[in-house]
């Protein structure tokens, strides 16, 4: 049985409707994240699972548990704040052996379990000092393990690491994973930077409009987007928009409007003259002055540089199609002494496998 | 423009200010503490105009200045058990005054800075409204609201009848002092403390909430702790001038509702004891003063302790 349970909740705010009978479970040890752009729910369901708001229907279980009416003091689940939200008149041994004190713990044990989580995050030396005197990260580590201390059923993470730079937000990602692995409890992470939740989780559960997009692997969720939305929220896509032409047991053949017929893996639910988007990753799509046409899983097309985004490691090559519809491609800048391939108005010939897109249908 | 000169030119009528109506009155009356008072009250000069040239004629000299300076007004302070008596009431007076404010003003400061904007506003007017009209007539207001006239009392002694207790008199007694310098001081611990509570961060109470605190713990735990700048700065604005009053035992006392305010007023003004009057005001500043220096002791060693 799943750790966690949330079955068909609704919660809505007046006549907003902020979480839509959204049903998924989470496995005990698992990184689970929900991700979504602001206003999609993911922080409303978050302070349920908390306890800070009630669903309207549906239920949460816990353990099996009915949560329904436990406040969040009574519940095994803590919080990571997104302002860290650390005691201002507390040292950080304070601020972590809070939990402890309200748990009942006894007095001789509290110095021991603080010791340990301050090891866990690397802040013995910081015992002491009072959060205005640390960094962000290092505050961002004292929320952590504060919430940590006593060990809950589940923590909660509120777009942790929005308030920290990029660097360093880097590093914190590479800490948590470590520290989730090691502690071994479950994480119910929110953000919505998607670069963060692929990184980051074992799954992700997309949301969108207070209700569940797609629930998967973020590998599954980045290749096989099952929407429209999904596709373009993860990540850099093209949405091409086009329709189904031709259906077969392996691949199908879709009409790009005014750029010919390309390939694609069949989708359930599948007809002929079905509409729908192609999606591709800029990085699936071969670009080169000419390609090679030997390849018969290969759709070309031909197309001049209309804009190219010089990024360091790699270049974007907007290119234009005969009919004037813009593809982003990608090429990493490996060649020894050059700054890039192309220049704007070269022409190019762009080329993608049948698997390298996915179809969602419309 | 020269900088320095920009720095006097701004703090330089202030400092006037405070060296002309502040310093040197403090000093003459330090000084008024050891003289003896007059034939007919006041100060016994230490200069005398002479009848027949007219000119100013300095009495006081090196070899006769014990005629003119004595400490006896501070013995007299010490030795008679009385005056000290009524600082201690009155200080007692003020303690009480300041937790009955600190009570009062918490769960109303409370709701002011949890308030929507627009209604925050309002019930700050509200606590200030009360300034709007004069100290005095709204003393007087209270005569009549504890009066043996008013509805209050006449309500209030039926109700002790039900039960068997004589009627009481409220005017003129210990309680209604208190009431009064209640009343009048309540704006003072109100506003500092909503300033205070105003910008608590409600994070934190979720955070102790979610960390496993119940309602009594977070705010004794969180809200409580940030708070106490806030209620020093009530409690100082209160309890000094509370210490000090005169007119509200004055005017809702009885005889033994007396403070120090009245005593330093009647050495002056009845009696026309300058000294002892220099004496008296001396004796409640320093005291003030002691107690500020140990709140301070007492709360950085409250701090080095953490």
């Amino acid at each position: 049985m799943a750790l966690l349970e949330i079955r068909d909740v609704v919660k809505t705010f007046g006549d907003f409707t902020a979480v839509n009978h959204v049903s998924l479970s989470v496995e005990a040890g698992e990184f689970f994240t929900l991700l979504g752009p602001s206003g999609c729910g993911k922080t409303t369901l978050l302070r349920m699972l908390a306890g800070f708001e009630q669903p309207d229907s549906g239920e949460i279980l816990l353990d099996g548990k009915n949560m329904a009416g436990v406040p969040p003091e009574k519940r095994p689940v803590h919080t990571v704040f997104q302002s860290y939200a650390l005691f201002p008149h507390m040292t950080v041994a304070q601020n972590i052996a809070f939990p402890l004190k309200m748990a009942g713990v006894a007095a001789a044990e509290i110095p021991k379990r603080v010791n340990k989580v301050l090891e866990d995050v690397r802040l013995q030396q910081f015992a002491r000092r009072y959060p205005h005197e640390l960094s962000g990260g290092q505050r961002q580590r004292v929320a952590i393990a504060r919430a940590l201390v006593n060990r809950p059923r589940l923590l909660l993470l509120d777009e942790p690491l929005s308030a920290l730079d990029a660097k360093l937000r880097e590093q914190m990602q590479i800490e948590l994973i470590n520290l989730q692995k090691e502690v071994g409890i479950t994480f119910v992470y929110v953000t919505h930077d998607q670069g963060e939740a692929l990184a980051l989780s074992h799954r992700i559960a997309v949301m969108n409009s207070g209700q569940v997009e797609q629930l998967d692997a973020p590998e599954t969720i980045y290749s096989y987007p099952k929407s429209r939305f999904v596709a373009d929220f993860i990540g850099q896509c093209n949405l091409l928009d086009a329709t189904i032409v031709e259906i077969g047991s392996e691949r199908m053949k879709v009409e790009i409007a005014g750029v010919g017929v390309a390939e694609a893996l069949p989708v359930a639910g599948a007809q002929i003259g079905g509409k729908g988007t192609l999606t591709l990753r800029p990085e699936k799509i071969k670009l080169g002055a000419a390609l090679p046409a030997d390849d018969a899983n290969e759709v070309h097309f031909k197309g001049k540089v209309h804009d190219c985004l010089y990024l360091g490691d790699v270049t974007i090559y907007m290119v234009e199609l005969d009919n004037g519809m813009l593809v982003e491609t990608m090429l990493p800048n490996s060649a020894s002494g050059k700054a890039k391939f192309f220049d704007d108005d070269d022409l190019v010939e762009l080329a993608w496998r049948y698997d390298a897109g996915h179809f969602v249908l419309a | 423009m020269n900088n320095r000169l920009a720095k006097w030119l701004i703090s330089g009528p202030p400092l006037l200010y405070l060296l002309l109506f502040f310093a040197i009155p403090s000093a003459i009356m330090a000084f008024a503490a050891f003289r003896f008072p007059g034939d007919y009250g006041g100060l016994l000069p230490l200069v005398e105009v002479n009848p027949e040239t007219g000119a100013r004629e300095v009495l006081i000299n090196f070899g006769n200045y014990a005629d003119f300076l004595t400490w006896e007004n501070f013995q007299r302070f010490f030795e008679e058990p009385i005056y000290i008596e009524l600082f201690l009431k009155s200080f007692w007076y003020a303690g009480i005054t300041t937790g009955v404010c600190i009570v009062l003003a918490y769960p109303l400061a409370w709701l002011i800075a949890r308030s929507s904007k627009k209604t925050r506003d309002l019930l700050v007017l509200m606590v200030i409204l009360p300034f709007w009209s004069n100290f005095l007539i709204r003393v007087y207001a209270w005569m009549i609201i504890l009066g043996p006239q008013s509805y209050f009392s006449q309500v209030l002694n039926r109700v002790l009848a039900v039960f068997g207790i004589e009627p009481v008199s409220l005017l003129f007694s210990q309680f209604a002092v208190i009431i009064g310098l209640v009343y009048v001081h309540l704006p003072f611990m109100v506003l500092p403390l909503y300033a205070n509570l105003e910008k608590h961060d409600m994070a934190l109470l979720d955070a102790a909430q979610d960390l496993g605190a119940n309602a009594w713990q977070r705010f004794w735990k969180v809200t409580w702790p940030l708070s106490l700048p806030g209620v020093w700065a009530g409690t100082a604005l209160v309890f000094i001038p509370a210490l000090g009053m005169f007119a509200i035992p004055d005017l809702l006392g009885g005889t033994n509702s007396m403070m120090i305010g009245n005593l330093i007023k009647q050495q002056f003004l009845d009696s026309r004891d300058w000294p002892f009057g220099s004496v008296l005001s001396i004796m409640l500043t320093l005291s003030v003063l002691l107690m500020a220096a140990i709140a301070a002791w007492a709360g950085s060693r409250g701090k080095a302790k953490k």
